[in-house]
């Protein structure tokens, strides 16, 4: 290769980086299965190990009224009294081939539980999402402008206040206020409880939910996108333009937002755990339809295959990611280098 | 600024701690009693913070249910830091084969949804404290891990060390004696830094119906009872418990950032 030349230079840069890309791709990949299948292992030993019986789980009230011989009767159908390892490897192999298994507390086989619930997470995730991407861009752009004035001082107390405030209690109060203060908004639900589900219903539904997660992500994102156009303000390029006459615009589009906006792709890797428990709680208090509802459900009831199953792909949603985010810094910054 | 700030939030913390252990004490012994008479009464100059479903007096509770909440949370600390401390320390003596192990261990575990396994662990075992504790310290350590094992791998590289190991003194001892203590400012803070993480994570789960047994008060299920009684009407059975739960937040928040702005300005960024 010529290395002589700049071309040359340049696109041997292109190769070492796609060399290091592709490495770090595949060492995160390599350890990445290992990880979830001990975890999935660990969660069928834990289960082993607890005290709770999943067939009080299973049958809930009707576990007082179930006679001993029913009760084992029910144990050996559905495998209930296989150790932690038969278990393991029969879940292990049926997940190889592609059988989820079926869930014991919504009775019905795990894969549709997810098709019927993953649109409806999707949904609210998505919405709260680009509440908070909206909220924390506004918020930290006008407060980065105006450093020191009321806005800037009201816009970061607010949110240094809202991250001491766990999401549930947000949640809580949003129904108090949203749904039976003011009696906006239902206080639950996603659809109507009678009549055919509309668009109109369904988004009627979602506005206290997709609030209450968006507002939650809110401030961590607020407060970067602050810190980082803020420093972008001041920075000699900045300064220089607006010697120059260049119109404020024009300064935002090409030196603050670029700036602000690298806050937005570690969100989708470092913050994910973050929207999976908010969802979690979010769900859980309004009663949306969701998966991350399902989840809390399945560990109260140890429905195992269920469990199992939202445990490792919200861990692989995790890693993958971090693994996005780190990407997405390599492109961004040609300074970073991807050797961990 | 940061002075200010820091002295506000040690006050404040220091008026929670102080209501927690006080006021339980000096409260009449009616006030812990379940009393259907009384119950469901808004706040008033005879129940400060209203009562509860059960008539239970509610400044009472939430001061108990501090007391729980705060008590998990510093042995959660406590652990969690304890544990990461071994970890650290260790990999930054031993080098080699068990550095790189141990650290693939804490980025593994680091990189675990936190919360979603302390549902699944605490599910396991209902109402166990010990799994509460376990579920919130097993996941909590690898930050306070990678953190002193950089300082660690600093003091490692330290002449005195070199001394210590040519006087012929073993690892363990460099650990105990050397790297320990140089390691211990950080570890300090990251202790404090982990305190509001803690009781974010018991609150947590009790709400969600997996920690603490309902009847047990900690703020998480006072919160969980506030749940059924907003719907009809008991607004201060969520604002009590909840302002509780935001003051310490932000008290332990503040003082840990000013610890953290005194002891260990860059290390830190990635604890909070």
């Amino acid at each position: 290769m010529d290395t002589l030349t700049a071309a040359g230079l340049v696109a041997g840069r292109r190769a070492r980086r796609r060399r290091e890309v592709r490495g770090l791709v595949g060492r995160r990949l390599l350890w990445t299965v290992p990880l979830l299948v001990m975890i999935s292992l660990g969660l069928f030993v834990l289960a082993d190990a607890s005290p709770f019986d999943p067939l009080v789980g299973y049958l809930g009230d009707r576990y007082q009224f179930t006679s001993t011989a029913q009760r084992e009767a029910i144990t050996a159908a559905l495998q209930l009294d296989q150790g932690w390892w038969s278990a393991w490897t029969a879940w292990l192999a049926d997940v190889a081939l592609g059988d989820l298994g079926h869930s014991r507390s919504y009775a019905m086989p795990v894969a549709s539980v997810v098709a019927e619930r993953l649109p409806w997470t999707l949904l609210l995730s998505a919405t709260g999402l680009v509440i908070a991407v909206a909220l924390g861009l506004a918020g930290g752009l006008v407060a980065a402008f105006r450093p020191g004035s009321w806005v800037d001082r009201v816009a970061s107390g607010l949110a240094l206040i809202a991250q001491a405030v766990p999401p549930f209690v947000l949640a809580l109060a949003a129904v108090v206020v949203g749904a039976l203060a003011l009696g906006w908004f239902p206080a639950g639900g996603a659809r109507p409880v009678v009549g055919a589900v509309t668009w109109v219903g369904v988004a009627h539904h979602l506005v206290l939910p997709a609030l209450v997660l968006g507002v939650s992500q809110t401030p961590w994102l607020l407060l970067t996108v602050r810190a980082e156009a803020t420093e972008a303000l001041a920075s000699d390029p900045v300064r220089g333009a607006v010697t120059r006459g260049v119109g404020w615009a024009q300064v935002v589009r090409g030196h603050v937002l670029p700036a602000a906006l690298v806050p937005l792709v570690t969100l989708v890797g470092v913050r994910l755990p973050e929207l999976i428990v908010g969802a979690v709680l979010v769900e859980e208090v309004f009663a949306w339809p969701g998966l991350a509802a399902a989840l809390v459900t399945s560990a109260r009831t140890l429905d195992l295959p269920l469990l199992a199953f939202l445990t490792v792909t919200s861990t692989a949603l995790v890693l993958l990611g971090s693994l996005l985010a780190d990407l997405a810094y390599l492109a961004i910054d040609p300074r970073v280098r991807a050797d961990d | 600024m940061t002075d200010k700030l820091a002295r506000a939030s040690l006050v404040a913390l220091g008026v929670v701690v102080l209501y927690a252990v006080v006021a339980p004490m000096l409260a009449p012994a009616a006030w812990h009693e379940v009393s259907l008479a009384a119950a469901r009464r808004a706040p008033s100059w005879a129940h400060w913070f209203g009562t509860d479903n059960a008539g239970r007096d509610l400044f009472v509770r939430v001061a108990l249910g501090l007391r729980v909440s705060l008590l998990i949370a510093v042995v959660c600390a406590l652990v969690s830091t304890v544990l990461g401390v071994l970890v650290g320390t260790i990999a930054a003596a031993a080098g080699g084969v068990v550095d790189s192990v141990l650290m693939r261990f804490t980025d593994a575990t680091n990189a675990l949804p936190h919360l979603l396994l302390g549902i699944v662990i605490v599910a396991f075992f209902p109402g166990n404290l010990v799994a509460i504790i376990a579920s919130i310290s097993l996941t909590h350590w690898p930050q306070v891990a990678r953190i002193v094992r950089s300082v660690a791998l600093t003091t490692h590289r330290m002449e005195f060390v070199d001394a210590a190991y040519l006087t012929g003194a073993s690892r363990g001892f460099v650990v105990a004696r050397h790297l320990i203590p140089a390691a211990a400012g950080q570890a300090a803070v990251a202790l404090v830094l982990l305190l509001p993480h803690a009781i974010w994570h018991e609150s947590t789960l009790s709400f969600l119906g997996l920690g603490l047994a309902p009847d047990r008060a900690s703020l998480g299920t006072l919160l969980a009872i506030s749940r059924g009684e907003v719907l009809i009407g008991g607004w201060w059975t969520l604002a009590f418990p909840a302002l509780a739960l935001v003051v310490t937040t932000l008290a332990v928040s503040g003082v840990a950032r000013a610890l953290r702005h005194r002891f260990a300005p860059q290390a830190l960024a990635r604890v909070a």
